[in-house]
């Protein structure tokens, strides 16, 4: 009988597998994204399962966004409330709110939100599809899952994105001008004038942009994700939580990442503007 | 390879991670055959069957249909040639969010241009053909039993006219009576359509009803490296007179050797 044991690994066999098993990984990835731009760019998806989507990742998102954005405004309002004002700085402290939430803490919130709400649930759904064969009754009937399933979430997430950021943004000044003005007592007037100043088109447009990066990262991850799942209840739940805990670290590194390219765009196109005037 | 065969597994071989699944596997299926693939749970017969419809692209070797080596097509061409097919799968696979009647009707939207009244009258056709009571069409399959789960599964797969008909495990999980209807269902398939079958089962009444020809795979982690992963392939009566004491045990339903391993094992 061909009945052999487990081979045991050293640590060198291990750090091994494990490095081909990251390659392998990262490979499948490119490939899986590759296809699918190519889908998309081949044939619109169709508006019987775009709709579905679009309506699960906007729709559905809108009050975990909206709940969440205002909070974090008031939360940082109570934070810095005490030290701004000790230095005299009360009527200042919209304009660090605003940025910091139109730069990173909107983008970022509202991208964790759907990667958690939607991503998750979009790695569950196609995960059940896998193990219970339905992806491949689609292969079978003729069309190509990347097509019927992949592209419509890739689309919803990549386009409704900058929408909820913009939700975010707004409730999150809001809930910072709120605690700021009603409970701290800053004159309405100057707070709002201070903040005006302090956040420009590029830094909205900054934050829609990382945005965007963020969608396509939840979308093709939590897709990748779901397809490629384990079989059984295990492998369903495992797909689901790689799924979030991998769409969220690729935020934290694109976010590091975009920031500092897309600061340093920003400075040299105005740098060699004001040294062209 | 032979030359009238429509489907044909040349040397085929399939590993998943560590795990060997099919071992150089050669298996030639005839136009208009009916062939039962049999064999213990574990021993690869639902891998096969999807290495014949290229959902799986085998480690090793070639599957050829129709004078086409499935491998070497491009994604467009193996749709095309996956058309031909229809497939009864384990569970039925329906798709959850869609009613019975779209899950009947998938493939004709996806394929033809029919007006919606042609499309149910078609879906109205097949699922009549398949025996499902008027008036469930609109249920989403989570609602329908395991037997009317199947007949669904297999008014989809007729939808498209297939020229081969793969199923399964089609009677696992029903109870006798539905297990006979399928058989009923498999049989009248193929007297009402020219199809080519090959039904995956460890059912021997499903055998016995509907099989031309059977081929019996046996797992592998119970066979030395030279022994061949098909153990037995002839008809029914040459499948009840086999000298092999492990296709004896597999058609009475004895596991005596298998006890005795377990027994050793234990020791």
């Amino acid at each position: 009988m061909a009945t052999a044991g487990p081979v045991r690994m050293g640590p060198i066999d291990s750090l091994g597998a494990f490095a081909v098993r990251g390659f392998t990984l990262l490979g499948d990835f490119s490939v899986f994204s590759l296809q699918t731009f190519g889908w998309m760019l081949r044939r619109r998806p169709a508006p019987k399962t775009l709709l579905p989507s679009l309506y699960l990742v906007g729709v559905r998102s809108v009050p975990v966004v909206c709940v969440t954005g205002m909070f974090i405004g008031m939360v940082m309002a109570v934070q810095m409330f005490s030290q701004f004002n000790k230095m005299g700085l009360g009527t200042r402290l919209g304009s660090m709110i605003n940025i910091t939430i139109v730069r990173e803490l909107g983008p970022v919130l509202a991208a964790t939100m759907l990667a958690g709400r939607v991503g998750c649930a979009m790695a569950a759904e196609l995960a059940t599809m896998r193990v219970s064969e339905q992806v491949d009754a689609l292969s079978c009937l003729g069309a190509h899952p990347l097509h019927y399933l992949v592209v419509p979430r890739l689309l919803a997430c990549t386009l409704l994105i900058p929408l909820l950021t913009i939700m975010a943004d707004f409730m999150g000044i809001m809930g910072g001008a709120l605690i700021c003005t009603q409970i701290y007592g800053i004159e309405s007037h100057f707070y709002w004038v201070n903040s005006e100043g302090f956040v420009n088109m590029w830094d909205v447009s900054m934050g829609l942009i990382k945005a965007v990066f963020f969608g396509i990262a939840i979308g093709l991850i939590s897709c990748h994700r779901g397809l490629n799942s384990q079989p059984g209840a295990e492998g369903v739940g495992r797909a689901s939580t790689e799924a979030f805990v991998t769409s969220f670290i690729a935020i934290l590194v694109l976010d590091f990442f975009l920031a500092m390219l897309l600061i340093n765009l920003y400075d040299f196109w105005i740098g060699s503007a004001s040294r062209m005037f | 390879m032979n030359a009238t065969s429509l489907i044909t597994l040349d040397k085929v071989s399939m590993i998943f991670g560590p795990q060997r699944v099919l071992s150089a596997i050669d298996l030639a299926i005839p136009k208009g055959q009916t062939l039962a693939v049999v064999g213990e749970s574990g021993c690869g017969k639902t891998v096969m069957l999807k290495l014949m419809i290229g959902l799986l692209r085998p480690t090793t070797g070639r599957v050829v249909f129709d004078g086409k080596v499935l491998v070497d097509l491009r994604d467009q061409e193996l749709t095309k040639q996956r058309l031909r097919f229809g497939f009864l799968f384990q569970g039925a696979a329906l798709f959850d969010s869609l009613t019975v009647f779209d899950n009947v009707a998938f493939g004709l939207r996806e394929q033809k241009r029919l007006s919606e009244a042609e499309l149910a009258e078609r879906v109205r056709h097949r699922l009549s053909e398949v025996g499902l009571p008027p008036g469930q069409e609109l249920k989403k399959p989570a609602e329908l039993s395991g037997g009317m789960k199947k007949r669904v599964g297999l008014a989809r797969a007729l939808a498209l006219d297939p020229e081969v008909m793969l199923y399964d495990e089609p009677t696992t999980g029903l109870d006798p009576i539905m297990s006979d209807v399928i058989n009923e269902l498999i049989l009248q398939t193929r007297q009402s359509h020219p199809v080519t079958s090959v039904v995956v089962t460890h059912d021997l009444n499903t055998v016995r009803r509907v099989a031309d020809r059977v081929v019996m795979l046996y797992p592998l982690a119970r066979l030395k490296p030279e022994e061949p992963q098909v153990i037995f392939d002839g008809t029914l009566a040459e499948m009840d007179a086999a000298a092999d004491p492990r296709v004896r045990e597999f058609v009475r339903g004895e596991s005596r050797e298998r006890l005795r391993e377990m027994h050793q094992k234990q020791l």
